[in-house]
C-alpha cells in the first residue's frame, strides 16, 4: 500500500519540478519578450541590426524552412518505418542496419550536420546559401525522430489487427491506410510534435546552410534567415540586441503553438477516420 | 468528398510551390553581392548593405556568417566576392587586398562589485598565468579569481597574448568564451571574474546597467574615444578583403563602406569608424 | 505472407526510401574524413590521446579531456532526465485529471521546440550565477548537465507517453480487474509493455545530448580539462567545433573535424554496444 503512495507522491513531485522549472523559463521570456511585442514587430523588416523594427522576413523564412523540411522528411520517415516494422523481419540484417544507422544520424551534432549541410546541399549540390539547403538539412536531422517514433508506434498495434486485415483478404496497403497509421496516430503525432519542434528549435545548422540574410525572402532558392537564428545573433553577437532577442523567442513560442495546434487537429481528424474504435 | 478536398489542396500546395520556385528566373537583371565571414563585422556589413540597397537600384547585398576564416577562404576561391575578417591578415594571406573599414578596441572588464579599480601589466601577467589566483593579493575581496580567456584562433585572444607578451600555453583560464556577449554575461554573473572584450559592447552594456566595469589600459582609460584618437593602445581592424583589386559593384560597395556615409553605422554597431 | 503486386511495389518503394535514410549516415561520415584528412596525414592517431594538451595552434591535438567531458554530461544528462521524464509521462497518462494532463503535455511539446541558444542564454544568465555562488566559476559541468537535462527530456517525456498510449486498454483493465494498485498496474504490466517505446526514446535524448552544441557552448565553461568535480569548466567536443571552427584554418580546421570524427566513433561505439545487449523479441 504505501509503495503506491510513495509512488504518487514522487510522481506528483517530480511533475510539479518540472513544470516549475519550465514555468520559470518561460515567464521569464514572457516578462522581457513581452515589452516590444506589437503588430508591427511581427510584420515589419528588422532595422538597426535587429534592434528595432520587426521581425516578419524571419517569421516567413522560418515557415519556409519548416514546410521544406518537413514536406521532405515526413514522406521519407513514414515510409521508412512502414518498411521496418511491415515489410522487414524484425531481425533482419537490412532492417538492423537502416535502425542502427538511424540512431548514429540522431547523434551528430547539429554543427556537423551544418557543416554537412553546406558541403553537400550549397556546395556540391550547388543551391547555395537558401532556403531549401537550410530545410533539406533539417530535414536529415529530424528524420531519425520520425522514423523511430512512427516505427515504435506501428509496432505497437495489436497483431490482431494485421491478422484480421488478412483474413478479409485486404492487402497489406489498405490495411495500413485503414487499420494502422489511424491506430498508432499518437506516435506519429508524437514524432512529428518532436520534429517540428527540434526543426524549429535548430540553429547551428541554419547559420551554415539558410545564411544570415534578414530580406523577405523571394523564392526557395534565396537566402533566409530562421528566428533562431536571429535570436543567437541578437543576444550572442549584437550589442544591446538581449530585449529584441527575448520578443523573437516569444514570437518562436507563440509559433510553435499554432502549428501544433494545427497538427494536432490533422491527427485527430485523422483518427477519427479509423475503421476500429479504440 | 474528402479525397477531392485533399487532391485540391495539394494541387494549391503544388501551385504555390511552382510560383516560389519560379520567381528565381524573373531577376536576370538584378546584380548580387555576396559577403562571408566575420560574426563581428556581419552585423555591420549588413546594415551598410542596407543602405548600400537604398542608394543603388536593382542591387542585392547578401551577407553570410562562417568565421574569419571562412571569409578569407571564400574570398580566396570565388565563392564570396567579398570576405569580412575581423583581425590583420597573416603573412600568408598577403596575397589578398584588404580595406580596414572600422576600428575595434579590447577592453579589460570586472565585474562592477570588485573593488579592485585598476591593475598594471604585470599583475594582469600575473593572473592569467595563473600566478596570482586570489583578488586579495592585488588588494581586492579574498575570493578565488575565476580567469575569462577567449577560444584559440581569434583575432582578440591573439591580440591580448601579443600585448602581454604571452603565449597562449601559458595562460590558465577557468571560463573560455567564444563571442563577446558571452564573455559579457560571464563577468555579469560572477563577481569574481576577469575578462577582456570588445571596448565599444562593454562601454555599451556598462551604459545600460550592466554590472560590468572597464578598466584603464597603462593608465589610459578605455573608451571608444580613446580609440579613436588612437590613444588606446589595444585595438583591432575590422576588414574587407577581396581575391584581386576589386571592380564593379564590389569596388564600389567598398568605397561606401570606407566612406564617412556610414559613420553613423559603424557606431551604433559600437565601432570606431577609421580617422580618415 | 505472400504479397499482392501492389504490396510488392510498395515494398520497393519503401526499401528505397529506408536506404536513403541510411545513406545520409555514410555520407556525413565520408565528409568528415575527408576534411579531417589534411592532419591525419602527417598527425599520427595516438597523438589526439597522447598529446599534453589541446593547443591546435601549437601543434598539440589532445582530445581525451573533452570526450570524457562529452561523455559525462550526456550520462549525467540521462541519468537525471529519464526517470524524470518518465514520471511526466506517467503523470499525463495515469495519475493528472484529464485537463491538467492536457495542459502538462501542451507545456511538454513547447519545451522540445525552444532553441538551444535560448536554454544556453537562460543557463548563462539565471543557473549559472547560481551556481557560481555555490562554488566559482559557475560556467561548470553541472551546469551543463542541467541545462541538457531540460533539452532532452520532452524527448524522454513525449516518446514515453505515445509508448504507453499504445498499451492495449485490455491489459490495463486486466490488470485493474485482478486488483492490482496504480503503482502495480503501471510497475507490472504498462511499463513494460511500453518497454521498447521508451528504449527508442531514450536512444534519441541520448543522440540529442551527445550532439548538443550551442547550449553546451554557452554554460559549461570550456576550458579543456578532465573534469575532477561536478563545478569544474569543461569543454565538449561539440561545443569544440563551434567555438574555434570561425577562425580556424588549414590544420586546425581539420584537426576539429578529427574531434567530429572522435563524436561519431563514440555514437557507434554506443549504439553498437546498444544494439548487441538489446535481444528483444518482436512479432513478425
Amino acid at each position: 500500500m504505501t509503495k503506491n503512495a510513495l509512488a504518487t507522491g514522487l510522481i506528483w513531485l517530480s511533475a510539479i519540478l518540472v513544470s516549475g522549472v519550465f514555468v520559470w523559463l518561460l515567464s521569464d521570456i514572457l516578462i522581457h519578450g513581452l515589452p516590444r511585442l506589437s503588430w508591427m514587430f511581427f510584420a515589419e523588416a528588422p532595422k538597426n541590426a535587429g534592434r528595432s523594427g520587426g521581425i516578419g522576413p524571419i517569421i516567413v523564412s522560418t515557415v519556409l524552412i519548416l514546410l521544406v523540411a518537413m514536406v521532405t522528411a515526413a514522406p521519407i520517415g513514414l515510409a521508412t518505418a512502414v518498411l521496418l516494422s511491415e515489410f522487414a523481419r524484425y531481425d533482419s540484417v537490412f532492417g538492423r542496419l537502416v535502425r542502427r544507422s538511424l540512431d548514429v544520424l540522431a547523434g551528430v551534432p547539429s554543427i556537423v550536420f551544418g557543416l554537412f549541410g553546406n558541403a553537400f546541399f550549397c556546395i556540391y549540390l550547388g543551391l547555395g546559401f537558401s532556403i531549401l539547403s537550410g530545410g533539406l538539412t533539417l530535414a536529415c536531422m529530424v528524420l531519425p525522430i520520425l522514423i523511430r517514433t512512427a516505427e515504435e508506434g506501428l509496432q505497437a498495434t495489436p497483431n490482431d489487427y494485421r491478422l484480421a486485415a488478412a483474413a478479409l483478404g485486404m492487402s497489406r496497403s489498405a490495411a495500413l491506410v485503414h487499420l494502422l497509421l489511424p491506430s498508432a496516430a499518437p506516435a506519429l503525432v508524437a514524432g512529428l510534435m518532436l520534429g517540428i519542434g527540434r526543426a524549429i528549435a535548430e540553429t547551428a545548422a541554419l547559420i551554415f546552410t539558410s545564411g544570415y540574410v534578414d530580406r523577405m525572402p523571394d523564392s526557395l532558392f534565396d537566402s533566409g534567415r530562421a528566428l533562431s537564428v536571429h535570436i543567437y545573433d541578437l543576444s550572442m553577437n549584437v550589442a544591446g540586441g538581449d530585449a529584441s532577442a527575448y520578443s523573437s523567442a516569444l514570437v518562436l513560442i507563440l509559433l510553435l503553438l499554432i502549428i501544433n495546434s494545427i497538427a494536432m487537429g490533422l491527427a485527430k481528424h485523422w483518427m477519427h477516420r479509423s475503421v476500429v474504435t479504440v | 468528398m474528402k479525397k477531392l478536398g485533399i487532391v485540391v489542396t495539394l494541387i494549391i500546395f503544388t501551385g504555390a510551390v511552382w510560383g516560389f520556385l519560379r520567381t528565381k528566373s524573373d531577376d536576370t537583371n538584378i546584380e548580387k553581392l555576396v559577403l562571408t565571414g566575420s560574426s563581428t563585422v556581419a552585423p555591420l556589413a549588413a546594415e551598410i548593405g542596407k543602405r548600400f540597397e537604398s542608394l543603388h537600384t536593382n542591387v542585392r547585398v547578401d551577407v553570410q556568417t562562417g568565421g574569419s576564416s571562412r571569409g578569407v577562404s571564400d574570398a580566396r576561391t570565388g565563392l564570396a566576392d567579398i570576405g569580412m575578417v575581423s583581425r590583420a591578415l597573416k603573412d600568408d594571406e598577403k596575397g589578398l587586398h584588404s580595406f580596414t573599414i572600422a576600428l575595434d578596441g579590447i577592453s579589460i572588464i570586472l565585474n562592477k562589485a570588485n573593488p579592485v579599480q585598476s591593475l598594471n601589466k604585470q599583475q594582469i601577467i600575473d593572473i592569467y598565468t595563473g600566478k596570482t589566483l586570489n583578488w586579495k593579493a592585488v588588494g581586492g575581496n579574498d575570493a578565488p579569481i575565476t580567469v575569462v580567456n577567449k577560444a584559440e584562433g581569434r583575432s582578440t585572444l591573439e591580440l591580448f597574448l601579443h600585448y602581454f607578451g604571452l603565449k597562449n600555453t601559458d595562460v590558465k583560464p577557468q571560463v573560455v568564451i567564444g563571442d563577446n556577449q558571452q564573455g559579457i554575461k560571464t563577468v555579469v554573473g560572477n563577481p569574481d571574474a576577469i575578462g577582456y572584450v570588445s571596448v565599444g559592447t562593454a562601454e555599451y552594456e556598462a551604459s545600460q546597467g550592466a554590472a560590468i566595469k572597464l578598466l584603464p589600459l597603462d593608465g589610459i582609460a578605455a573608451s571608444i574615444e580613446n580609440v579613436r584618437n588612437r590613444s588606446f593602445p589595444l585595438s583591432r581592424p575590422l576588414n574587407l578583403v577581396t581575391r584581386a583589386e576589386p571592380v564593379g559593384l564590389a569596388k564600389a560597395f567598398i568605397e561606401f563602406a570606407g566612406s564617412p556615409q556610414v559613420n553613423d553605422l559603424i557606431e551604433a554597431q559600437y565601432f570606431v569608424p577609421v580617422p580618415r | 505472407m505472400s504479397l499482392s503486386r501492389a504490396d510488392k511495389q510498395l515494398a520497393a518503394l519503401l526499401r528505397g526510401c529506408a536506404l536513403l535514410s541510411a545513406a545520409i549516415v555514410l555520407l556525413i561520415l565520408l565528409f568528415l574524413v575527408k576534411e579531417s584528412w589534411p592532419v591525419l596525414r602527417h598527425v599520427a592517431l595516438t597523438r589526439f590521446v597522447t598529446d599534453t594538451s589541446w593547443h591546435p595552434v601549437d601543434g598539440l591535438y589532445k582530445l581525451t579531456p573533452m570526450l570524457s567531458a562529452t561523455l559525462y554530461s550526456t550520462l549525467g544528462a540521462l541519468l537525471l532526465a529519464t526517470p524524470l521524464g518518465i514520471a511526466s509521462a506517467l503523470f499525463s497518462r495515469y495519475y493528472a485529471p484529464p485537463f491538467l494532463a492536457g495542459c502538462y503535455r501542451r507545456l511538454i511539446e513547447l519545451l522540445a521546440g525552444i532553441p538551444s541558444v535560448v536554454y544556453g542564454f537562460w543557463g548563462l544568465t539565471t543557473l549559472a550565477p547560481l551556481i557560481g555562488r555555490l562554488h566559482p566559476p559557475g560556467v561548470s559541468l553541472l551546469t551543463g548537465i542541467l541545462v541538457l537535462t531540460l533539452m532532452i527530456l520532452p524527448t524522454v517525456a513525449l516518446t514515453a507517453d505515445a509508448a504507453l498510449a499504445a498499451v492495449p486498454v485490455a491489459y490495463l483493465r486486466g490488470a485493474a480487474a485482478l486488483g492490482l494498485s496504480r503503482w502495480g498496474l503501471i510497475s507490472g504490466v504498462a511499463l513494460p509493455a511500453a518497454r521498447s517505446g521508451i528504449t527508442a526514446g531514450i536512444m534519441l535524448a541520448a543522440g540529442r545530448a551527445i550532439g548538443e552544441t550551442m547550449a553546451v557552448l554557452m554554460v559549461a565553461g570550456n576550458v579543456v580539462q578532465q573534469p575532477h568535480s561536478l563545478f569544474d569548466s569543461v569543454r565538449t567536443l561539440t561545443a569544440n567545433i563551434a567555438l574555434e571552427m570561425a577562425y580556424a584554418t588549414g590544420d586546425h580546421r581539420a584537426a576539429l573535424f578529427v574531434s567530429g570524427l572522435a563524436l561519431m566513433s563514440t555514437v557507434l561505439v554506443l549504439v553498437g554496444t546498444a544494439e548487441v545487449l538489446s535481444r528483444e523479441r518482436h512479432h513478425d
